[in-house]
């Protein structure tokens, strides 16, 4: 059987046992996204949007949603230390309540499980749940087949402070995860999300997950992602922004983990004076391949982009970027800075990257650019002329070419674990604590 | 402490030092003058470790130990520190981090205790004082967007942080103006010690009035031509280096017969 056709089946299997299936809108909707998957199949190097990134490995594994979780409280405990805060968290795709807690939370704001949402609240989640027409086909499965994830509800004015922790663990060999997460910031709102993505090293698992996220007038919203999935996982995720105007919108993708894992990154700019940040930071060694695709829609005036993607290729480790630009007729003032930079450590490593600018309107600044380096032989030298033993002043010269990146996370608890989870990447580095 | 014999070296297979002696005893300052092209910084690089040069025969003996087979940190470890003479930037790396670093690594070494955080930030500030630098070149990237003489103080800064047995300035007064060269020459003055020996390669005589040697060399086509005491260097000063290559031709001629 193919894997298509093996999903097929899944779907058939279970939508009537997944959330909101009663919901006749969804249901509908549903039904047409897992034809849309079934009729274009998984996307192939031919395909212009993924021409360096083969899904052909995916196909080849039998996954299976309904898999019996295995426990990993203890990997969650070790994750959460001891950071206060909500704590939402989902196995294999399937809320754990036990694993998290929610705490006390200001008023005018709401979090919870998708699952709930559709139960409570039907008609606010159908406004950003986004439809089976978006993204590429993987995003049309992940609607057919997402059987929770997190729901956040800003109400206006509301501010959270502290960051909402989601986190997604993949407990299992072959353990397959589908999670739909929305974020609605209402006007004046403000909030900062981060979802961690861990699982067990040794095990091929899949997440397709997809967030989405609404940012109305005068809002604020910062996004990270934390993926630290094992080597040989597959991991497939979507971010689709809509930005009114004046609003702020962050995305800092930490992708550290995985065998295979695709960051299509999209945000579109629905009112003026709308700012947005796209961050990355990436590493792949030994075979594993990261990929990270943008789409800024400048569909309005004067609106700012800044996307700023940093990776390290180890071994035969490979990075792909996309970032795409489109400034639509009258979207005058657009200011949109684009850079993707690439360490090379080893001579098989590589790094692709492709920025594609299409401008249809006056008075623009777009500016983008792309470098492939390795580490410089005058530094390291310098370094150990002062002492440093080569592994040292390596690690010291590869941890500061993604500082910059890491630096623009927020708040400062947030950073903490993205460098420490960057330190914790080569051996010594712990060396490397206080450079931040 | 330092013993080099016979050098040879190369790069990229075009011979720079070509049968260099000098001897270094422990308080002595040894300035190395000589035309542009004459093998100064090569010698600074191959003393430090640079593996772009290739070692082709001859004998660098340091501390009783061979120092041509030292990796380039153990030689740092030991006591030999180079003052740049292009200090490199390093974006990303707080000087702070690399001053600290650099301190304990030696430290280390030397069977000593790592200084913590508070302390050395008591010790370095101290010492940015001696040098004129203000404390935010602490929080700065190192020799980011450093004036020419402001890395050059950095570099005082580190050699006085580390404290070696051989400190080896490689033109060290280059790019400076008057006022930064007394600054540097000063803190290298202070650094004078009976146990300590340096090597101060120059262009320029300027420098060697701040910094009176005990012994100037004369380095041209690879080779040591003439030595003397700290008159040498007025007289190459008067006399420029149109007469070093008088001794250079004098020497080949005496070497061919």
């Amino acid at each position: 059987m193919s894997s298509v056709q093996s999903w097929v089946n899944d779907f058939a299997a279970r939508h009537t046992q997944l959330p909101g299936a009663k919901l006749a809108w969804l249901a509908a909707m549903r039904q047409r996204a897992i034809e849309r998957f079934a009729t274009e199949g998984w996307p192939t190097t031919k395909h212009e949007d993924w021409r360096h990134t083969s899904l052909a490995p995916l196909e080849q594994v039998a996954f299976d949603t309904q898999a019996q979780p295995v426990d990993v409280e203890a990997i969650v405990r070790e994750l959460r230390g001891d950071e206060p805060g909500c704590w939402l968290v989902f196995v294999d795709g399937r809320h754990a309540p036990a694993l998290g807690q929610l705490g006390a939370l200001p008023s005018g704001v709401r979090i919870g499980t998708l699952a709930d949402a559709l139960a409570h609240e039907a008609d606010l989640v159908q406004q950003a749940f986004g439809s089976e027409t978006d993204g590429g086909s993987p995003a049309a499965l992940n609607l057919a087949l997402a059987s929770d994830g997190a729901f956040v509800h800003l109400a206006p004015g509301a501010v959270l402070e502290e960051p909402i922790h989601v986190v997604f663990v993949a407990s299992g060999e072959g353990a397959a995860a589908f999670t739909r997460n929305l974020y609605v910031a209402e006007a004046g709102s403000q909030g900062n999300v981060v979802e961690h993505y861990i699982g067990r090293d040794g095990n091929i698992s899949f997440t397709n997950t997809v967030s989405r996220v609404q940012v109305a007038a005068d809002a604020r919203l910062v996004h990270t992602r934390l993926q630290q999935e094992a080597p040989e996982a597959f991991h497939l995720a979507a971010i689709d922004v809509e930005q009114a105007g004046k609003s702020y919108f962050a995305s800092h993708s930490i992708s550290l983990g995985a065998r295979l894992a695709r960051h299509d990154i999209a945000t579109r700019f629905d009112g003026t004076r709308a700012e947005s940040l796209l961050n990355g930071v990436y590493y792949a060694n030994g075979q594993r391949h990261v990929d990270h695709h943008t789409l800024i829609g400048h569909a309005q005036p004067n609106c700012v982009s800044h996307e700023h993607y940093r990776g390290i290729l180890a071994d035969r480790g490979r990075g792909v970027f996309r970032g795409r630009i489109l400034v639509a007729p009258g979207a005058d003032g657009t200011d949109a800075i684009q850079r993707n930079d690439s360490l090379l450590l080893s001579r098989l490593a590589r790094n692709d990257s492709k920025p594609e600018l299409e401008i249809y309107a006056e008075d623009v600044r777009c500016t983008h650019g792309a470098t492939v380096g390795q580490l410089n032989e005058d530094s390291l030298f310098y370094l150990m002329a002062r002492g440093l033993d080569e592994e040292h002043a390596r690690n010291v010269l590869i941890y500061a070419f993604v500082l910059e990146g890491l630096a623009r996370i927020e708040p400062e608890a947030v950073r903490r674990r993205a460098s420490h989870a960057v330190r914790a990447l080569t051996p010594g580095g712990h060396l490397l604590e206080e450079l931040e | 402490m330092l013993n080099i014999k016979d050098l040879h070296a190369s790069i990229e297979d075009k011979a720079i030092l070509k049968g260099l002696n000098l001897h270094v005893k422990p308080g002595e300052v040894h300035a190395i003058m000589g035309p542009n092209g004459s093998g100064k910084s090569t010698l600074a690089q191959v003393l430090a470790g640079r593996d772009d040069y290739r070692v082709d025969s001859g004998e660098v003996e340091w501390l009783g130990q061979n120092l041509l087979e030292m990796p380039i940190e153990e030689r740092a470890r030991s006591g030999i520190f180079l003052a740049f003479q292009y200090p490199i930037e390093i974006p990303g790396v707080s000087n702070a981090y690399f001053l600290r670093a650099a301190v304990n690594a030696v430290r280390r070494h030397q069977g000593l205790e790592e200084l913590d955080a508070m302390d050395f930030l008591k010790r370095v500030k101290e010492e940015m004082k001696v040098v004129g630098m203000r404390e935010e070149f602490l929080y700065r990237s190192v020799n980011e967007g450093f004036s020419g003489g402001e890395k050059k103080r950095n570099e005082v800064l580190q050699m006085s942080l580390l404290e070696p047995k051989l400190a080896v300035l490689d033109e060290t007064d280059s790019g400076l103006d008057i006022d930064a060269l007394r600054v540097v020459a000063d803190g290298v003055n202070r650094l004078r010690s009976p146990e300590r020996g340096m090597i101060v390669i120059t262009h320029y005589q300027r420098l060697l009035d701040y910094i009176v040697p005990d012994y100037v060399h004369v380095l041209a086509g690879g080779r040591i031509v003439r030595s003397g005491g700290s008159e040498l260097a007025h007289e190459l000063e008067k006399r420029g280096y149109g007469w070093v290559k008088e001794l250079e031709a004098q020497q080949q001629k005496g070497a061919q017969a």
